[in-house]
């Protein structure tokens, strides 16, 4: 009865360690970034802004900035006036709540939001150059600065489904998010390393693209590589997804537009 | 951006090529490749006949890259480039990609320094090889392996 | 619409070697890909750029599938005067982009 009992609190004590390690994140100190394991030439090229390809898109954001557009016949600039000023830190803030909806928006729903609102402007489709190139060059405007997002008791329900996204084995492959990202980052896989999945880059130019893509786009790639149905663009999964992950990078340095492998 | 393509239709497409070759199956389709002999002619194409020796030339590449898409390449000679003694051109090829050539770069005493800077594709571990013309007529080359490394997955298909 | 960055030294000492670097989007597309069900995307690269200084072609690049998609070229050049340094990009399907920049040689 006695070892009955022993194999009770082993089976318990298991279960305790597999729990914690579930919920376990990433210790502070041990954060890196993508940037952290990238070859020294993949750095070089996304420090150097004249040779960085995401800043062509930037500069193309630049110019959209002023443009006049929509019904109202309205740019960015009227109301948000110089974008270096009034944009600094709010690409590093989202996804974040809107109010009228009653839940999280990302970077790119939040232009489109706003075109729709305040320009009278039809949205720009995801994965559009015009999108792309708005969202880098409003996202440049929080490099160097920390990624901070706000939980209060109307964005937790959100927060919480995305960390049960990501930590949920999904696919052909049967893997979690998790399993790659928080249990095994550092290590190898095809000869690749696995990073530990920090959204501090975003957009950024992908090698592997040959072009700047969203989050949104990364985390589909993802999905098609465990070879799970992806969600749309704009899902709210994915919203989800972002927000935590962007939650979970809290503290971590913006670098947009980042460049990865 | 991307339209999904439905299972039948996708199915249908693949079908009727395979049904026009007369096949049962779907052709799998492997892509080009050039050799080294087709890499050496290229390069013939461009010197001629002229004798091509090892020297003053410096290709710069990294031994290892992550990614094929975007590799780094510097080509450096050093020369005094003036009008008696100067690069007039730098070309580049490939062994291994589908098609030999990669650039031609020309210079001349204006350019004050023999030294171009560039990302290439290169589609799997391979040798690159660069020669450079002087003004006197004469071609030297410089060669460098370099190992390429593939994403671990793959987007085809979204 | 191509975005080109460019960038030069608005400033330069008469006799300085310059150093320019040079990012054009373009998606360079090699001509080798096929899409899902088999058939070839057409080539449709960048062929060719050159620099002139106050017209002069002061250098000339001849460009092939295998330069990376949205290209980047540094090169040098002597800063021998005052002037325009004009960058001309051309390739298939018509395309062909200039730009320019403005030098100051002391």
């Amino acid at each position: 009865m006695s070892s009955s009992r022993a194999r009770l609190g082993a089976a318990a004590l298991a279960l305790a360690v597999a729990a914690s390690a579930y919920a376990a994140e990433i210790p502070r100190a041990e954060r890196r970034s993508g940037y952290d394991f990238m070859s020294r030439e993949t750095r070089a090229m996304q420090d150097d802004d004249t040779a960085n390809p995401g800043m062509l898109w930037v500069l193309e954001g630049e110019g959209l900035w002023t443009r006049k557009t929509g019904a109202a016949g309205r740019a960015c600039a009227d109301c948000h006036g110089d974008a270096r000023a009034s944009m600094k830190g709010v690409a590093a803030r989202h996804p974040s709540l809107d109010v009228r909806q009653g839940r999280p928006v990302g970077l790119e729903q939040r232009i489109n939001a706003c075109r729709a609102d305040r320009q009278g402007a039809p949205p720009l489709a995801y994965e559009s150059r015009e999108l792309l190139a708005l969202s880098a060059y409003v996202a440049r405007q929080s490099r160097g600065l920390p990624i901070e997002i706000a939980i209060d008791q109307r964005t937790q329900p959100f927060l919480d489904a995305g960390r049960t996204i990501y930590h949920r084995r999904q696919g052909q492959l049967n893997l979690a998010c998790s399993q790659c990202h928080d249990d095994n980052w550092g290590r190898q896989l095809a000869g690749n390393v696995i990073p530990q999945a920090h959204p501090t880059g975003y957009p950024l130019y992908r090698l592997e693209w040959q072009g700047l893509g969203s989050l949104q786009r990364r985390l589909r790639n993802c999905l098609v590589g465990i070879r799970a149905e992806p969600y749309e663009f704009g899902a709210p999964e994915l919203v989800q997804l972002e927000l935590y992950l962007m939650w979970r990078a809290r503290g971590m340095l913006f670098e947009a537009p980042g460049v990865r492998p | 951006m991307h339209r999904r393509a439905s299972r039948r239709e996708f199915l249908l497409a693949a079908g009727g090529v395979a049904a026009g070759l007369g096949l049962g199956s779907i052709v799998a389709v492997t892509p080009a490749r050039a050799t080294p002999a087709e890499m050496q002619e290229a390069i013939r194409r461009v010197v001629g006949s002229a004798t091509i020796n090892p020297g003053k030339v410096k290709l710069d590449l990294p031994p290892l890259i992550e990614n094929g898409n975007a590799v780094p390449l510097t080509v450096d000679v050093p020369s005094p480039m003036t009008a008696a003694d100067h690069v007039r051109a730098i070309h580049v090829f490939t062994q291994k990609n589908p098609q030999p050539n990669v650039a031609s770069f020309h210079l001349g005493p204006r350019a004050g320094r023999a030294r171009v800077a560039t990302r290439i594709r290169l589609a799997d571990t391979q040798t690159v090889v660069a020669v450079c013309e002087l003004s006197d007529g004469s071609f030297w080359s410089d060669g460098a392996d370099i190992v390429v490394t593939l994403a671990a997955c793959l987007e085809d298909g979204i | 619409m191509a975005t080109a960055l460019i960038n030069v030294p608005a400033r330069a000492r008469r006799g300085e070697i310059i150093e320019i670097k040079t990012l054009i989007s373009h998606t360079m597309e090699t001509g080798f890909r096929r899409t899902q069900v088999g058939a070839l995307i057409p080539r449709d690269i960048i062929s060719r750029f050159a620099c002139t200084y106050n017209g002069t072609e002061v250098f000339r690049a001849e460009l092939h599938p295998a330069i990376s998609a949205n290209p980047f070229i540094v090169f040098s050049t002597i800063a021998v005067e005052s002037g325009t340094l004009e960058f001309h990009w051309t390739g298939d399907n018509g395309f062909r982009v200039t730009q320019s920049a403005a030098i100051v040689v002391e």
